[in-house]
């Protein structure tokens, strides 16, 4: 939807109301837009995974109770009050899904992206797994189960991705550039 | 409610469509949206995120699948505005028209006549202590409650009436189906429970497929097997 369509016209007009009621500031949309340009996104959880795939006492303590291992980073941009970590193994395949709405760990992720938020991936994903990962171009193997968790009430879910081969001499920063926020959904793997 | 919102296992939206390199917003409007809503949650004219889920679960159904994630916010924001009285359908007409917008363009906003009284939050977040101890326990088999309710819940229809196993307890929290409307905090037991594939889709399911809910307590009933 274009800056002109109905909505975008819609979503300013009623701006310009709560501005004129002292409800909403000026300069607010352009705080938000910097906060998630610049410190809210998907490297957050990238740098969670990395740590946890170079700390094995800290990969343990993230299974146990991911949002006290979080604690410590003190990442903004909200939406996880309680975190679940959930981990790829050769024998189980994670994804995440908020089939009601479009729940999503915003401080490790920032915020959604479009796919997420549509009805194909929120209709079909607990019901045809593989194919819809298939789409995704992602084979989970004949054997392997596929585990999906659709968050439907507080709690937020991220993947741990299985570490790929061939990363044994990258330290944590190099590790962290590594992991897209597909992996951390689970619609990819590494 | 059995809105549209309840997408979990409906047929035939096609593959996901992806895009590529997609920006954080497209288009100031969208984060004009997002920055409303959250405003109006941290200054308490929206009372509760549940109240405002539920907002957004009654916009017109058709705006819901078809004005995007941010319309979809936009109609839930307008629905809570409106029925407190912040803005009314005049004021948005006339402030479109200022705009170069058309009135009659579709609105995905459907406010209530008569909305729930819902008082401010006292305690920000959802989780809390409950004093009860929880009913189940993991590896417990447990039966979801079989009918629909007419206002907020996060039990999804594809899982109404199934049987499934308590795999972790997630502690106490707020209750969304009574807090959306103003009937209290009522905070309860919270269990993330696994359903196997074919328990929910049949003989049709995928092979080692299983998918697990965060489910509240009142939605359960312990289960022989």
């Amino acid at each position: 939807m274009s800056e002109h369509s109905p909505q975008a016209i819609r979503a300013e007009a009623l701006e310009s109301l709560l501005i004129e009621q002292g409800l909403l500031s000026e300069s607010a949309v352009d705080e938000t837009i910097a906060l998630f340009n610049d410190r809210v996104g998907p490297l957050n959880g990238a740098r969670v995974v990395a740590k946890a795939w170079c700390d094995p006492a800290f990969k343990a303590a993230l299974l146990e109770d991911g949002t006290a291992a979080i604690e410590p980073f003190d990442f903004q941009g909200g939406e996880v009050q309680k975190l679940v970590v959930v981990e790829n193994t050769p024998e189980v395949h994670n994804a995440v899904v908020c089939t009601l709405c479009s729940c999503y760990p915003w401080a490790l992720l920032g915020l959604p992206p479009t796919w997420y938020k549509d009805p194909a991936y929120r209709s079909r994903i607990v019901r045809e797994p593989r194919k819809v990962l298939t789409e995704f171009g992602l084979d989970v193997p004949a054997g392997k189960e596929v585990r999906v968790w659709d968050s439907s009430a507080e709690v937020r879910y991220l993947v741990l991705p299985e570490r790929p081969a061939g990363t044994e001499d990258l330290d944590e920063e190099a590790l962290a550039a590594l992991v897209p926020r597909e992996a951390m959904i689970g619609v990819a793997v590494l | 409610m059995d809105s549209m919102h309840d997408l979990g296992g409906r047929q035939g939206f096609g593959p996901v469509e992806r895009e590529e390199d997609e920006p954080i917003f497209h288009g100031r409007w969208e984060a004009c949206v997002f920055t409303i809503a959250n405003h109006m949650i941290g200054k308490g004219v929206i009372r509760n995120v549940d109240q405002f889920r539920h907002a957004i679960e009654r916009t017109d159904p058709v705006a819901y699948l078809t004005h995007g994630y941010y319309g979809r916010w936009l109609g839930g924001v307008e629905n809570l505005l409106t029925e407190a009285g912040v803005v009314d359908a005049e004021g948005m007409a006339e402030a479109v028209e200022a705009r170069g917008g058309d009135r009659r363009d579709p609105v995905a906003a459907r406010p209530s006549s008569q909305p729930d009284q819902v008082p401010p939050a006292e305690v920000r977040g959802a989780g809390r202590q409950v004093e009860e101890a929880p009913r189940f326990s993991v590896g417990q088999p447990v039966r979801t409650a079989a009918t629909s309710v007419s206002g907020h819940t996060r039990l999804p229809g594809y899982a109404r009436g199934r049987t499934g196993t308590i795999v972790r307890l997630q502690g106490g929290w707020v209750y969304p189906d009574s807090n959306a409307h103003g009937r209290g905090e009522q905070p309860q037991q919270l269990y993330c429970v696994r359903f196997e594939g074919e328990e929910l889709w049949g003989a049709e399911a995928e092979p080692g497929q299983s998918v697990h809910l965060d489910l509240f307590e009142s939605y359960l009933t312990a289960a022989t097997s």
